[in-house]
């Protein structure tokens, strides 16, 4: 066992696959550059000096890196894509959306797209377009598996189950959840990091993990907000307010098990997210338990989100445009009130 | 055109290949014109001596990427007129089990991934693909195809970039048949020839006429050697002439009519026939046998599509992962 922070904990998450399998490779922008950064959060600092020739270290070309390793994938090799920024992957979507999604689709099923996505997301101090929060624009999209592990624990399980399925699966991270160190350390960083256990654990795609058990309200969450949450939810048990925190880990596919089980028990529900709130991770959610656990429901399910304008810059906006612990205690005592 | 150093059978193998392809979409669009087929086509009347002159320079386990305008490389790497056939069809037998379409036609089985019906979306696909084959040190040739209109798109930029800063094995092929869809190509592009902008990669690009097939042969059979080798990959100019439309029903007003008339003289199958006889390879007889002979195996194609099982409405849930979510 050893405590590592998120990047630390994915560096040698990815070392491991790549040593287990050498079909396994990296490529990005500059993940393989000695004296560099090891992409832009410190993830694949030094792989290139055990791996130099399967650390693919790219032109600043994103829609044509997420085609070449759609090729590689398809002709039996594993990439691991970095794209520094996920706003950046926007330059990438035809190449996500219409070829890796659907490649294997269009194929009627006869070959394999095994590929994975590490995209960071966080609304950090950058301003519009170095700090959304994306993941919404991928819900709607057949064809991708989405991940976004809030732990280092849950970044190893989760980036080794990527790299062993035979589909293509995006992987959110935050930038605040790194943990990264020296001079690509982020300020406000939350910590993140987990003890590490030595064997070859995996995080199943798809699996929910209920943070803190609690019988009033269900609380659900990614990423940074899961932590504001789980905040949100100590602060909570001093007003007598039992909060269930969920974290999902996985977006595509969703574990409604978890979700539906959480509240069945509670009949209360507040979803929080840090992208836009309009069509947000918040609303499928809504909307799929008003379709389906209406009868269940004694107060309307509540979203906290940021608001439908681009990630500002000036700090105190900031603090206004992303949830805060506040505001999702906020929420949990309104639908309380019912 | 010289067809000193080929064997007859060979050179019969050529046309043969073309008039595959011609035959098959003068049929395709018949089908589809009568209401029989389902879905849009896009189609090469014009430019079969491209794919079967680029394909024959491949072997069965190299791979190509194609276009919105698929079923001349596909036929021409050797899915046959059966799959492709039923895939039209849109029927389970087809070779993406009624999935692809005419625009995502391809089988990986037979070294074509499906067709990518986005222009210029096939170029970091192959550069990729080479780039596998580079790794794992296989002597494997990835082809890019494309038309002169995807040479515009950031997605050529990018990809030729990556294939040739990395020195893959892959050949970017542009079919130059003068319109990007309606918009004729020197309305879009500055340069004389789409082959001068390897200079900026730093490859070698080389423009021919794309309507002489053992010219295409040639060249790419050079090309691909080279990219075997390990020197890199080379952007190859077929400039050749779409006799048809763009799409479906588009009688293609915007080429005018003595451009059109010079082209049905400069097509590639006339002018290899007239070649064939002249040099005393074959005559006319022979050709006619073979023309007989892809008829017929265009009608039994359409016979067994035509008979075979639709999907079933719910097939559309399948496919999507291999791990089923």
């Amino acid at each position: 066992m050893t405590r590592s922070g998120i990047a630390e904990a994915l560096r040698e998450a990815i070392r491991g696959e790549m040593r287990r399998d050498d079909r396994v490779f990296c490529i990005g922008e500059d993940i393989a550059i000695r004296g560099g950064w090891g992409g832009a959060f410190t993830v694949t600092l030094g792989l290139e000096e055990e791996f130099s020739d399967r650390m693919i270290n790219t032109p600043i070309s994103e829609n044509g890196f997420f085609g070449v390793a759609l090729g590689a994938a398809m002709m039996g090799l594993r990439p691991i894509v970095d794209v520094q920024y996920s706003d950046f992957i926007f330059l990438a979507m035809d190449q996500v959306a219409n070829q890796i999604a659907k490649m294997r689709y269009m194929s009627g099923g006869k070959l394999t797209v095994p590929l994975v996505m590490r995209a960071p997301v966080g609304v950090t101090g950058r301003g519009a377009q170095h700090a959304q929060c994306v993941e919404p624009f991928f819900l709607p999209l057949p064809g991708i598996k989405i991940v976004a592990p809030a732990t280092a624990y849950d970044a190893v399980g989760l980036l080794r189950s990527a790299v062993r399925c035979d589909d293509p699966v995006l992987m959110f991270e935050h930038k605040l959840l790194y943990g990264s160190k020296g001079v690509r350390a982020e300020t406000g960083a939350v910590d993140a990091s987990s003890e590490i256990p030595e064997d070859d654990y995996v995080v199943p795609i798809g699996k929910a993990v209920v943070r803190r058990p609690g019988s009033d309200v269900t609380i659900i969450a990614t990423l940074q907000m899961m932590h504001r949450s789980l905040q949100a939810a100590q602060l909570l048990e001093k007003e007598g307010i039992g909060a269930e925190v969920i974290d999902p880990r996985s977006l595509v596919p969703f574990d409604w098990e978890t979700v539906k089980a959480s509240v069945a028990k509670t009949g209360r529900v507040v979803i929080v997210e840090e992208s836009p709130k309009r069509s947000g991770i918040g609303a499928e959610i809504a909307a799929t338990l008003a379709e389906e656990m209406i009868e269940y429901l004694t107060a309307p399910v509540k979203r906290v989100a940021a608001p439908n304008t681009p990630a500002p810059f000036a700090p105190p906006m900031e603090r206004f445009y992303v949830p805060s612990i506040e505001r999702i205690a906020q929420a949990v005592r309104e639908v309380m009130s019912f | 055109m010289s067809t000193r150093s080929f064997d007859p059978p060979f050179l019969l193998s050529l046309y043969r290949g073309m008039v595959r392809i011609r035959k098959f979409e003068e049929r395709v669009k018949f089908l589809f014109l009568e209401g029989r087929m389902p879905g849009t086509i896009h189609q090469c009347q014009g430019q079969e001596a491209c794919a079967v002159g680029v394909c024959a320079a491949l072997g069965p386990e190299d791979v190509v990427t194609s276009t919105h305008r698929p079923h001349g490389h596909a036929l021409a790497k050797g899915i046959t007129v059966h799959d492709a056939m039923a895939e039209l069809f849109a029927r389970t037998t087809g070779c993406c089990k009624g999935k692809g379409g005419s625009l995502h036609l391809g089988d990986l089985a037979r070294g074509m991934v499906p067709a990518v019906a986005i222009v210029g979306g096939g170029i970091p696909i192959a550069t990729g693909m080479a780039l596998a084959f580079k790794m794992r040190k296989q002597e494997r040739v990835a082809v890019c195809f494309m038309g002169d209109g995807a040479v515009n798109e950031g997605a050529f930029h990018e990809g030729v970039n990556m294939g040739a800063i990395w020195s893959l094995p892959v050949v970017y092929v542009v079919e130059n048949n003068l319109y990007g869809a309606s918009t004729p190509i020197h309305w879009v592009t500055k340069t004389k020839t789409i082959a001068e902008r390897s200079s900026a990669y730093g490859i070698p690009g080389i423009t021919i006429d794309g309507n002489d097939v053992l010219a295409v042969y040639e060249t790419a059979k050079a090309a691909v050697q080279r990219a075997r080798e390990g020197a890199g990959p080379t952007l190859l100019e077929l400039i050749t002439y779409r006799i048809t439309g763009h799409s479906r029903r588009d009688p293609a007003l915007y080429q005018p009519a003595e451009e059109k008339a010079r082209a049905l003289e400069n097509e590639p199958i006339r002018r290899f026939s007239r070649h064939l006889i002249e040099q005393g390879i074959a005559g006319a007889e022979a050709m006619e046998r073979i023309d007989l002979e892809v008829d017929q195996e265009i009608e039994s194609a359409i016979e067994a599509a035509v008979t075979a099982p639709e999907p079933a409405p719910e097939d559309a849930l399948e496919d999507l992962f291999v791990e089923r979510a």
